[in-house]
């Protein structure tokens, strides 16, 4: 009930125009321990967030400060795709181009299962995506990427300033996927071989879960080796 | 209610025992309660098995999927009426979206089907986030049908629509009424927690 988030738990930040929806993730989180607030909308999100163009803030800091919009440190941002107005991916874009916002795992959530749609998501630096209706075995693979992403903001306070020059570098580039010097992309590809994501692929004991992600696992190129995908259908 | 628990806390000074039918179906206490045997321990178990069946018939007919069962294993005692709180908003949702959809068919110059597929994939979401499959698959052949422009085709996906959703909402009721009757017959039962 406290605004304050504390070290012990983790807050995220829910966005989804259904209200059943935000129910429900709002009860997966809760269950698993994790401080929710729910928005309805991208905007609405990024207002939260304390989103300004040029803030240069670090968003991983405590910040009690009223001059700050931003009152509680967000861990984790699920949001669904499809939403009138801003979409996911639309939300997903303006937190990777923000300085102060892009060290914010983000997860996008849908009702559809179109590759494409996933591939470009991740692409875009989305950290999974997951298919409604989402269970409590998705939300269970939330936690390391809260977990890393607050142990690399407390291994890395330099590298945030270096991040911080080439902002408008990083704005320009339309395709993350471009060689970039950012430490931000050598994590993510060494999740690829971490041993901490063998254990989250084995607990999809749920079946119906495997065969929907089989279905986006044949629209992506042999390549992807992101564990989500492949650990998922190695079954 | 005081009489009921006091005479159960009573009973667990004698020590661990749990709750078997013996101790709670005495003549004396149900004097004391003032309530119908029916009620006391006996009542419990066979609204229990009541609502199982009730769930078990619904599964079997396909008009819930485990999604339900999902819905359920997020209530518990922090949040002991999650189940019936997203199911009433589902309820008050989907009756504006028939209406929605109704009022769009009506009219003969109709020809927003893009309209009609909003609502349609916001019909879908929900009754899939709440396991209501078969009300689900209808409104799948309702959208194949308006992404065809076919309004015929759509007359006729709302009529079955309406007539599960009718079906679904009737037999949610009746869990629900069960599920309250357990409630209050498990409390005789029970005596408070912490």
């Amino acid at each position: 009930m406290g605004s304050i988030a504390t070290e012990s738990q983790f807050h995220v930040l829910a966005v989804d125009d259904s209200l059943i929806d935000r129910k429900l993730i709002e009860r997966l989180l809760k269950t698993s321990s994790y401080q929710v607030t729910t928005v309805d909308s991208g905007s609405k999100a990024l207002e939260f967030l304390g989103f300004h163009e040029d803030h240069q803030n670090n968003p991983n800091q405590l910040s009690v400060s009223p001059n700050n919009h931003q009152e509680m440190e967000v861990n984790l941002i699920i949001t669904d795709y499809c939403m009138p107005g801003m979409t996911g991916y639309d939300l997903l874009k303006k937190i990777k181009e923000s300085s102060s916002l892009r060290n914010i795992p983000v997860v996008i959530m849908s009702s559809e299962n179109v590759p494409s749609r996933i591939r470009r998501c991740l692409e875009e630096g989305a950290e999974e995506f997951f298919l409604k209706p989402v269970q409590l075995s998705d939300v269970s693979r939330l936690r390391p990427h809260m977990m890393k992403a607050k142990y690399k903001d407390h291994q890395e306070p330099q590298k945030q300033q270096v991040e911080e020059k080439s902002e408008v570098e990083m704005i320009i580039q339309s395709q993350r996927q471009e060689e970039d010097e950012s430490p931000q992309e050598q994590p993510r590809q060494e999740e690829d071989e971490s041993p901490q994501e063998q254990p989250q692929q084995q607990q999809q004991a749920q079946g119906s879960n495997n065969n929907k992600r089989k279905a986006l696992e044949e629209g992506l190129s042999p390549d992807r080796t992101r564990p989500r995908y492949s650990g998922l259908t190695v079954v | 209610m005081r009489d009921i628990r006091r005479s159960g806390r009573r009973d667990s000074t004698r020590g661990e025992r749990k709750y078997g039918l013996f101790q709670v179906i005495s003549p004396s206490r149900s004097a004391k309660t003032g309530l119908p045997l029916w009620l006391l321990g006996l009542g419990v178990d066979r609204l229990r098995t009541d609502m199982s069946r009730l769930l078990a018939l619904l599964f079997h007919q396909g008009v819930l999927d485990e999604q339900f069962l999902q819905l359920q294993q997020l209530q518990d005692e922090s949040c002991p009426n999650f189940v019936s709180e997203v199911i009433n908003i589902y309820f008050h949702e989907s009756e504006k979206l028939l209406r929605n959809l109704r009022g769009l068919l009506s009219d003969r110059e109709f020809s927003d089907y893009k309209k009609m597929g909003i609502h349609l994939n916001q019909f879908m979401g929900s009754s899939s986030s709440i396991g209501a499959k078969r009300v689900r698959n209808v409104c799948v052949a309702f959208r194949a049908a308006s992404e065809q422009n076919n309004r015929a085709g759509c007359l006729r996906a709302l009529e079955l629509l309406e007539h599960e959703y009718c079906y679904l909402k009737n037999k949610l009721h009746e869990f629900f009424q069960i599920e309250q009757q357990r409630v209050l017959a498990a409390g005789v039962r029970y005596p408070i927690q912490n």
